[in-house]
């Protein structure tokens, strides 16, 4: 069995924008989301920026239960993945339950819970022997983040296969690469995947400011995060969520769905060079991007957008430069390549998701996110970046990479239904 | 006024990076570059982080960088170590 | 939309045969593949006293540890200030996998080699030192290598530089589940092209803060005395005893093997299936045995092919009997050998699947099940055929692995003895034909 997967729903949780609508708006309006931290005094941390999503569960239909026990990151999951199943129009109450599969993407899991758990059970750390008498019942859940999953499964009513996958900063596109293998072989129809994660937290701030990769630039967090610029020192930490219905293509046709497009390549691969080091080359994000494009049975000159990893620090925006010269030769010069992490920042695995989502709604509405801040292009990174401002283009080919900690390249490739036409600007 | 010497620098990268029997502390390790005797840029960050906390010196994360081998980063580490005095 | 009741193919690929050619365990009871398994047979306990700090305040003080692991005796000194316990654990249980299997991933086509692991808990014993440094100390002190010692992918990363893995990879976060979902996500990768894939699970978390949060599930035993703290199936079940280590397997396709002469092949990943449960209320059964039969079709056999389960065995009086009755609606009462090796090391979530998939293969090359231990008083109305006492000798063809994650996963692996070698490989001079370069 090899069989097609659409995208016939999306949700959306980012910085700035809560809801596809207001997602893609503020993507279109070239604003950056980054700012000085409010969820914690961020004063002692080198890096004090990020780009956070001022979420109110109540506002977004979470029960005061639910926001009690959700981490914000299953908070997040729980938000987006029902805002998918509505745009979806699928019916899931007259699917079969066991037809449908959940795959979610996080780097980080429960993190803020479990750091503030942390907080409370060791006395601020100063016990080792940390307390259990004071441990909530819902510390279980940030320890072992599956419980995202299942939170996905519980919203959708979701009996098929369902994990969690955790490949770092590739977590968003994986479990979607993984959600489409999972319809394609035929063992779901309907997947409910996407990625979420929600690290403003002490702990994970602090870790990357010890290997100084998120952005000191605490002065102007507005244009913290630089993708591509001369100047560009770092990424700025995010948080956010995308989830999509996944469905096989041939069932969302026969029901008239509306196909946002089709997962049509996928490929994941690894330096095995260092844990967070990159080698200027990119030649396993390269061999990412060719194994995909293979997969989708298309040249390198059909891929009319790159929505790129772009995190903004030197060596990554180096990196996928050339690996986008080495995997789409002369056409790198000639499409457009942008990294909205410029706008939300990195939201660690979710970010993956996030760009999917970005890529689906520009083929949707015909539009290039810009990359905000860049200004002064680094020499080294010579291509079309799309700067400051979006720009109108009909995408019918979309490539989307990401690059992570371990050394995870992955890529992806959307592309338009034949079948499906355009939905009026929303 | 305090120090550091090649001992202090070795006890930490030790620390910091792991001991390793492959690194080979001959007569000219002074000025071997830290890639040759295998330690990443991580381990220069993380013995950087430490030299400051242990030293009380600040160092600037370029200068850090540029040091590539132990003598340079002595260097680095005294001549702050003149200016906090 | 119905289900399709044969084993799906994968998108462009084949359905090649997917063994199991290296195996290696780091496990409370056992440090090796040989020493865990004979320790297994003889029932020697892994479950012993937290000591390397006072747990005495703690509802529970048992654990499932790994006692006189010497990681710098197994790995290079660089690698210890930037690896967590499970990572120096599952890095040296891949070395000695690879090294069983005979196979240099190095050697093999670039991009033709793959890591995909499960890990349920992280970095965390390592996370709870730097969370303690920050707050008690300040940002400044946390150590660089928190930002990748900790996070669930660290060991997949850890295992790919080491060996020069550059292919598909993988990680799996499922609780208990989420082993046999990155041993079903490897054979996935090889019927997409690749030939050689490391994986499995190891977990620790037996730090003050990871026990604690273990004991936060609910489910962990309040007994004291280790030989009667994780009964399964037992009358007097209260639980389980969390515990720390697992397994990695070189799991290959076939042709590949026979084509560089693996020097053995314990056997073969032929099932693999996942479910998640319904919701509470639904009226419907929890999803295990759905798991089960779909594994089973997706291996082309019939319950009565099957010759031992190996199961999941929580522990918790329902949960027994949820699984109890999905063994038995699948093999009738009394059905079928239920083998519980894990009675010795306690629950080792992401390392659990894995470690029973190898105590099936080794019950296939020996022709033995290890017991259920320490169970003495079984639940009658269970009518499990439970493996109890001495090991029992059996020839073992095909046996069904059974895990369940906290939350509602189910996973299900087939494991079948190593298949007939095609013809050729009968004749070492006969050529192959290349394997494609994925």
């Amino acid at each position: 069995m090899n069989r097609s997967v659409a995208i016939t729903g999306i949700g959306v949780v980012a910085p700035g924008g809560i809801g596809r609508k207001s997602f893609w708006d503020l993507l279109m309006s070239g604003r950056t989301a980054t700012r000085t931290i409010s969820m914690f005094d961020p004063s002692r941390f080198r890096s004090q920026i990020a780009a956070e999503v001022d979420f109110v569960p109540e506002r977004y239909g979470l029960t005061p239960r639910e926001a009690r026990r959700l981490d914000r990151a299953a908070q997040f999951a729980v938000v987006s993945t029902r805002e998918c199943l509505t745009d979806s129009g699928l019916e899931f109450a007259e699917l079969d339950p066991h037809r449908i599969g959940v795959s979610v993407g996080s780097a980080v899991g429960g993190t803020t819970t479990l750091e503030q758990e942390y907080l409370v059970l060791s006395d601020s750390g100063r016990q080792w022997e940390v307390d259990g008498s004071y441990m909530s019942p819902h510390l279980f859940d940030a320890f072992v983040p599956s419980s995202l999953a299942a939170e996905v499964a519980a919203v959708a009513g979701a009996e098929g296969p369902a994990t969690v996958i955790s490949t770092g900063c590739t977590s968003g596109l994986d479990c979607l690469g993984y959600a489409r293998d999972l319809i394609a072989e035929g063992s779901a129809d309907v997947m409910l995947a996407g990625a979420t994660d929600a690290p403003i937290s002490p702990i994970a701030v602090a870790c990357f400011d010890a290997v100084k990769a998120t952005s000191p630039s605490n002065d102007d967090p507005g244009t913290a995060s630089r993708p591509f610029d001369r100047t560009r020192n770092g990424f700025v930490i995010a948080e956010g969520a995308a989830m999509f219905v996944l469905e096989e293509l041939e069932h969302a046709r026969a029901r008239g769905a509306h196909v946002y497009g089709v997962i049509s390549g996928y490929a994941t691969r690894c330096n095995a060079y260092h844990m967070t080091g990159l080698k200027a080359d990119g030649r396993e994000m390269a061999e990412a991007i060719r194994r995909s494009l293979a997969e989708a049975r298309l040249a390198p000159e059909r891929v009319d957008y790159v929505n790129a990893h772009g995190s903004g620090t030197k060596q990554n925006d180096r990196h996928e430069t050339n690996a986008f010269k080495d995997a789409l030769g002369e056409h790198a010069y000639r499409v457009p390549v942008s990294s909205i992490k410029s706008m939300i920042g990195h939201s660690l695995g979710a970010i993956g998701s996030i760009e999917i989502a970005a890529c689906a709604l520009g083929m949707e509405f015909g539009a290039v996110p810009p990359t905000a801040n860049l200004h002064e292009p680094d020499p080294e990174c010579d291509l079309d970046y799309v700067p400051l401002e979006a720009r109108p283009a009909r995408l019918d080919t979309v490539l989307s990479v990401g690059s992570g900690f371990g050394g995870f390249q992955s890529a992806m490739i959307l592309t338009r239904d034949a079948g499906t036409t355009r939905r009026a600007a929303a | 006024m305090p120090r550091m010497t090649l001992d202090d620098l070795k006890l930490i990268l030790d620390e910091c990076a792991g001991e390793d029997e492959r690194t080979d502390f001959g007569s000219d390790l002074l000025d071997t570059s830290f890639t040759d005797l295998g330690y990443d840029s991580l381990a220069l960050l993380e013995t950087a982080a430490t030299t400051t906390l242990r030293f009380g010196v600040e160092l600037a994360d370029e200068a850090v960088t540029d040091a590539e081998t132990p003598r340079q980063f002595l260097d680095l580490v005294n001549t702050a170590l003149v200016k906090v005095a | 939309m119905t289900a399709p009741t044969t084993a799906p193919g994968t998108p462009g690929t084949s359905s090649s045969t997917a063994v199991i050619t290296g195996i290696g365990v780091a496990a409370p009871n056992g440090l090796g593949t040989e020493a865990w398994w004979a320790a297994t047979l003889r029932g020697e306990n892994g479950i012993r006293r937290v000591e390397a700090y006072d747990a005495s305040a703690y509802p529970s003080s048992l654990a499932g540890l790994i006692i006189g692991f010497d990681a710098a005796g197994h790995l290079p000194g660089r690698l210890l200030p930037q690896t967590d316990r499970c990572t120096r654990l599952a890095l040296t249980a891949a070395d000695w996998a690879l090294a069983d299997s005979g196979a240099d991933p190095a050697a093999l086509p670039e991009y033709a080699t793959g890591v995909v692991t499960s890990s349920a808990t992280g970095g965390f014993e390592f996370t709870h030192r730097e969370a303690r440094k920050l707050w008690t100390r300040g940002p400044q002190h946390v150590s660089v290598y928190e930002s990748f010692a900790w996070f669930y992918a660290a060991n997949s990363g850890q295992i790919s530089i080491r060996h020069g893995i550059r292919g598909a990879s993988g990680v799996f976060v499922a609780e208990q589940a989420g082993g046999l979902d990155a041993i079903g996500h490897a054979r996935r990768t090889l019927r997409k092209g690749s030939s050689l894939v490391v994986t499995g699970g190891v977990e620790s978390a037996l730090d003050p803060w990871g026990f604690v949060s273990h004991i936060a599930g609910g489910r962990v035993s309040r007994r004291t005395e280790a030989d009667r703290a994780y009964l399964p199936f037992d009358k007097d079940a209260s639980g389980h005893v969390p515990g720390e280590g697992g397994a990695m397997l070189v799991l290959e396709d076939m042709s590949a093997a026979v084509r560089r002469q693996a020097p053995r092949v314990y056997g073969e990943l032929a099932g693999y299936a996942a479910t998640f449960d319904p919701p509470p209320g639904s009226g419907r059964p929890p999803g295990l045995e759905r798991a089960a039969r779909l594994a089973l079709a997706d291996a082309g056999l019939a319950p009565g092919d099957v010759d031992a389960v190996f199961a999941d065995a929580a522990a918790v009086p329902a949960l027994d009997d949820a699984e109890a009755a999905a063994v038995e609606a699948l093999f009738g009462p009394y059905g079928v050998p239920v083998s519980v090796p894990k009675t010795l090391t306690g629950r080792l979530m992401g390392g659990a699947g894995p470690l029973d998939v190898v105590a099936a293969l080794l019950s296939i090359r020996d022709g033995v099940l290890p017991p259920v231990a320490h169970v003495d008083r079984p639940v009658p109305h269970h009518r499990l055929d439970l493996v109890r006492g001495e090991p029992r000798p059996a020839r073992v063809r095909h046996a069904l692995v059974l895990a369940r994650g906290h939350g509602g996963f189910n996973a299900a692996a087939v494991v079948s003895g190593a298949p007939d070698l095609p013809s050729a490989a009968a004749d070492p001079s006969a050529t192959f034909p290349p394997v494609p370069d994925p």
